[in-house]
C-alpha cells in the first residue's frame, strides 16, 4: 500500500472522527434534554421522552439515516449529506445517551433529592448542582461504551455517500486488489481509537465499583 | 413571596407548628390518622414509637417531603398547601437531619454548607462561607471544611449535616433518628451537638429512641403507634408513669434493649 493510499485512508479516518464528534456532541446536548424529560415530574413530558427513546432505540440507525437522507427530500426537504448524517446520528445518539443518563439520574440515591428538597433547593439548582454531577459520574463507563459503539457505527454513513474510514478502505481495496492488507489497516485504525476508550471506561468502572464499597 | 413568608417567631403568638387532623395515605394504606400536634416556639419534642408507626412520615409531612392527604399543617403561620410557593416558604425555615446523613458526596464539607444559602437566599460566596465556617466551628468540625464527606466518620458527617441545615438559619429543626446509623462511640458527639442546639432555644422535633436525650432535653415526649399519637407528656411523667399499655410495653422493650 502506497503512502498516498494510506493518506486517503487517514482522510477517511478524519471523517469518521468528525462524524463521531458531531454525533456525540449533538447526542449529548439532546440526550441530556431527553434524560431530564424522561425523569420529569410532568407525566406528559416523561411519556413523550419515553416514546422518543423507544422509537430511536427500536429502529436501526441505518433506517434512520435513510429516512433523513432519502425520505425527507420526498416531502421537499433536501438536506446536504453532511447535515442529514449529523441529524441522523444526533437523533440516534440522543436516544441512547438519554436512556443511559435516565438510568444514572434514577441511580442517584433518593436521599440526595430529599436533602436538597429539605434545603429548599428548587428543580434547577437541585438538578444542576446535586443530581447531574453524581449521575454523570455514575454513567461515565456506559457513556464511554456508547461512544465506542458510535465511532464504529459511523461506518453506516458510507451508505449515504460519505467517504469515511470504511468506505475509504473499500475504495483502496478495490484499487490495490489487496483487501486483506487494506482492511487490516482499517481495522487497526478503528482499534487504535476505540481500544484506549474501552480501557478507560473499564478502568473508571473498576474505580467506581471500588469507591462504592 | 410576600404572602408566604413566615412571621418572625418571637413576635408571633401563634404556634411554630400546628398539625390539625392530619391524615396520610400511601395508596390504600393509612400511615397517619388524625394527627393533632402543636409545637410552640422554642419547644423540644421527642417522638418515639415502634418501627413503622409513622414517626418519619409525620415529620416528613412538616417540610412536605411527603404530601399529607387530609387536615391542615401550619408552620410559622403559613399553611402548607400544594402550591410550590408555600412549600418553598416552609422549607426555607425548617431544617432537617436524616438518619443516613445525606451529605452531597461530590461537594466538600464547606460546599455542602454554602450551596443552598447561595442558591436560595442569594448570599454571596463570602457571606455564605463566613456563616458556614462559624457553624462548622460550632459543631467542632471546622478543620475538616475542605474534605469530602466520605473522608469523615459517621459522627462527623452527622455533625456536618446539622451545620448544613443550620446554615439556612432555620426556625425549626427536624431530626429523623439522627444517631441510629452511627457506631455507638459516635452517638454522644452528635447528641451533645443537639443538646447545645436545644440550649440555644431552637424549636426541635426529634425522632429518637435515645431516652437519656429525651429526659434531658424534651419538653414533651410523644409516643406513636400504628399512625396515631397514643400518649404524650413531659419526660418525667412519660417515663415514670406511662398510661397506656402500648407505651409501657414499648418502654419495657427499649429499656431492655439498652
Ligand atoms: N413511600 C411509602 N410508600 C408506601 N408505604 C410507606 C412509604 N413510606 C412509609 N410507608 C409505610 O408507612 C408506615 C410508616 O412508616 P414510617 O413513617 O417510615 O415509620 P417509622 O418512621 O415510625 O418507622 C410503614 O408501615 C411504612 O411501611
Ligand atoms: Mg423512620
Amino acid at each position: 500500500m502506497s503512502g498516498q493510499e494510506l493518506l486517503f485512508l487517514l482522510s477517511g479516518l478524519k471523517w469518521t472522527l468528525a462524524l463521531s464528534a458531531v454525533g456525540f456532541v449533538g447526542g449529548a446536548i439532546f440526550g441530556l434534554l431527553i434524560a431530564l424529560a424522561r425523569t420529569s415530574p410532568n407525566k406528559t413530558i416523561a411519556k413523550a421522552a419515553e416514546y422518543y427513546i423507544g422509537i430511536f432505540q427500536g429502529t436501526p440507525l441505518l433506517m434512520q439515516l435513510f429516512v433523513v437522507y432519502f425520505g425527507l427530500p420526498l416531502i421537499g426537504l433536501r438536506l446536504d449529506a453532511w447535515i442529514a448524517v449529523a441529524i441522523g446520528f444526533t437523533l440516534h445518539a440522543s436516544a441512547y445517551l438519554g436512556e443511559i443518563w435516565r438510568g444514572a439520574i434514577q441511580a442517584v440515591p433518593r436521599g440526595q433529592t430529599e436533602a436538597a428538597n429539605a434545603l429548599a433547593l428548587k428543580y434547577w439548582p437541585r438538578t444542576r448542582d446535586i443530581i447531574l454531577p453524581q449521575a454523570l459520574r455514575i454513567s461515565l463507563p456506559a457513556t464511554i461504551g456508547f461512544l465506542v459503539q458510535l465511532i464504529k457505527g459511523t461506518s453506516l454513513a458510507a451508505l449515504v455517500g460519505f467517504t469515511e474510514l470504511s468506505l475509504a478502505g473499500k475504495f483502496i481495496a478495490n484499487q490495490t486488489f489487496r483487501p486483506l492488507v487494506v482492511y487490516g489497516v482499517v481495522g487497526i485504525l478503528y482499534f487504535l481509537i476505540c481500544w484506549p476508550l474501552s480501557l478507560y471506561g473499564a478502568r473508571l468502572e473498576r474505580k467506581f465499583a471500588a469507591a462504592s464499597r | 413571596m410576600a404572602t408566604a413568608t413566615i412571621a418572625n417567631s418571637t413576635q408571633s403568638t401563634s404556634p411554630m407548628i400546628a398539625m390539625e387532623h392530619v391524615e396520610k395515605w400511601y395508596g390504600a394504606y393509612k400511615a397517619l390518622s388524625d394527627i393533632n400536634l402543636t409545637v410552640r416556639t422554642g419547644e423540644k419534642i421527642v417522638l418515639c414509637g415502634p418501627s413503622g408507626s409513622g414517626k418519619s412520615t409525620l415529620i416528613r409531612c412538616i417540610n412536605h417531603l411527603e404530601a399529607y392527604s387530609k387536615g391542615r399543617i401550619l408552620v410559622g403561620g403559613v399553611q402548607l398547601g400544594e402550591s410550590a410557593k408555600t412549600i418553598d416558604a416552609v422549607r426555607r425555615e425548617v431544617g432537617m437531619v436524616f438518619q443516613q446523613f445525606n451529605l452531597f458526596p461530590h461537594l466538600t464539607i464547606l460546599q455542602n454548607c454554602t450551596l443552598s444559602p447561595m442558591r436560595t437566599r442569594g448570599l454571596s460566596k463570602i457571606q455564605a462561607e463566613a456563616t458556614a465556617r462559624r457553624l462548622l466551628e460550632r459543631v467542632r468540625i471546622l478543620e475538616q471544611a475542605d474534605k469530602y464527606p466520605a473522608q469523615l466518620s459517621g459522627g462527623q458527617q452527622q455533625r456536618v449535616a446539622i451545620a448544613r441545615a443550620l446554615c439556612m438559619e432555620p426556625k425549626v429543626m427536624l431530626f429523623d433518628e439522627p444517631t441510629s446509623a452511627l457506631d455507638p462511640e459516635m452517638v454522644k458527639e452528635v447528641l451533645d451537638t443537639m443538646i447545645s442546639l436545644a440550649d440555644d432555644g431552637m424549636t426541635m422535633i426529634v425522632v429518637t429512641h435515645e431516652m437519656g436525650f429525651a429526659r434531658q432535653v424534651a419538653d414533651r415526649v410523644i409516643f406513636m403507634a400504628e399512625g396515631s399519637i397514643v400518649e404524650e407528656g413531659p419526660p418525667a411523667e412519660f417515663f415514670t408513669n406511662p398510661k397506656h399499655d402500648r407505651t409501657k410495653k414499648f418502654l419495657g422493650e427499649i429499656l431492655r434493649g439498652h
